[in-house]
């Protein structure tokens, strides 16, 4: 009886076991990884909004500070997003006619809120807390990007939670003083650790490592 | 063990793995501050304060804190009890009016900010008689209210906030008009260096 292989056989046999356990190994990895990529994070992607709101012309280019609109910041658990009356403050007489700002003055006449799409939305398993971050003299932009240059905006960090442990195991060096908190694009001092240090003695900063401190 | 059965394990652990790859637990139906709710006829879940009712705690008796007049209506002509005049309260002012009145009125108050310049109705300056010599309670009573164009900043500016700013209103209005020989030397010097014309 003759062989039913003949000697190639034997390379074809290696390879392909030499594919299985790189293939399983790449899917095993594939798997793990998907958790880090934007598809999942939702970092960097730009989001529809019902509005085409652009924080570059707003923050940018006429300057208006974050606690403008976002009055809570410092005060809540959530920054707040402004209700349409305070887009009317300006708009009433800026731009009044303009079509594209038409959803604006309905939602001003009828009362109904415009319906924003969160940005950064954290899993509903994670308790933060907006205000606690900006006391602690955490800039804006060290967790939110360069809002000034975004035309539509987008989230600037993973926001996963070894992102977050990657600060709460080391704070200090997020630092900056509280006055520069809504500074966009600050420049640090030359004697930056130094004054981190310090900042860390005045504002009482902890690093906070506890199960507790985020998931209730 | 023998290799089919490595394989199914290997097969199993990897279907339990991505069954685990579900949003269940981040997308519970918890309220978050701003979100839409099934619950409530206008899908809001942030809900305005009824009609005729005061919540505990904003009752706000105190008109002269709230309002910046007293109850008989006169504008306050100082600050109220409940905020002591101090270095921290104007650093608290300055900033505030950065952030709620340069906008319009811009960093010195002479009503030049940029949303003017972009086309809206140019305020009074802050140095006209006028509001140089308004009382105290009038800041106040404008940014609870609104005035003319402007809107009321009640619902973005708080109470203590209000007066911290309207004291450093004041204080503005006080440097515009300073006369250089009450300066002190340090302050002149660094006038002369700015090359500013008093």
């Amino acid at each position: 009886m003759s062989q039913l292989f003949d000697r190639s056989s034997n390379a074809l046999a290696r390879t392909t076991m030499a594919l299985a356990v790189v293939l399983a190994a790449g899917g095993l990895g594939l798997v793990l990884s998907l958790g880090q990529t934007s598809w999942v994070t939702r970092q960097n992607l730009l989001i529809k909004q019902p509005i085409q709101f652009s924080h570059d012309h707003h923050v940018g280019q006429i300057g208006i500070s974050c606690g403008y609109c976002h009055t809570a910041y410092e005060r809540s658990s959530s920054a707040g997003i402004p209700p349409t009356a305070t887009c009317m403050n300006c708009h009433s007489q800026i731009w009044a006619q303009a079509p594209i700002l038409e959803p604006v003055r309905a939602s001003f006449r009828s009362g109904q809120p415009l319906e924003w799409v969160r940005v950064h939305d954290l899993p509903e398993f994670v308790y933060f807390d907006h205000s606690i971050h900006v006391a602690k003299g955490v800039g804006c932009e060290t967790c939110h990007g360069r809002i000034d240059e975004m035309a539509g905006v987008t989230q600037a960090a993973p926001l996963t939670m070894a992102w977050c442990l990657d600060c709460h195991r080391d704070p200090v060096r997020n630092l900056r003083p509280r006055s520069e908190v809504t500074t966009m694009g600050w420049k640090p001092p030359e004697n930056l650790a130094e004054l981190q240090q310090e900042l860390a003695r005045e504002y009482n900063v902890q690093s906070k490592m506890s199960c507790s401190t985020c998931h209730r | 063990m023998r290799p089919e059965r490595l394989f199914a394990c290997a097969l199993l652990a990897l279907g339990i793995a991505l069954a685990g790859c579900r949003q269940d637990m981040h997308d519970q139906p918890r309220l978050k501050p701003l979100r839409e709710s099934e619950f409530f006829r206008d899908g809001s879940g942030a809900r305005p304060i009824p009609a005729h009712t005061v919540a505990r705690g904003n009752l706000r008796a105190d008109t002269v804190f709230y309002t910046g007049k007293w109850a008989d209506g006169q504008l306050a002509d100082g600050l109220p009890p409940q905020v002591p005049f101090g270095r921290a309260l104007l650093e608290r002012g300055r900033d505030r009016y950065g952030v709620f009145c340069a906008p319009c009125h811009d960093s010195a108050g002479t009503a030049r900010g940029m949303v003017v310049r972009r086309g809206f109705k140019q305020p009074t300056s802050f140095h006209d008689p006028r509001l140089r010599e308004a009382r105290l309670g009038h800041f106040v009573d404008v940014m609870t209210n609104g005035f003319g164009a402007m809107s009321s900043y009640a619902s973005q500016i708080p109470p203590e906030d209000r007066w911290a700013i309207a004291a450093y209103v004041r204080a503005l209005q006080l440097a515009e008009h300073a006369p250089v020989a009450e300066l002190s030397a340090e302050d002149r010097e660094r006038l002369a260096a700015s090359g500013a014309n008093p």
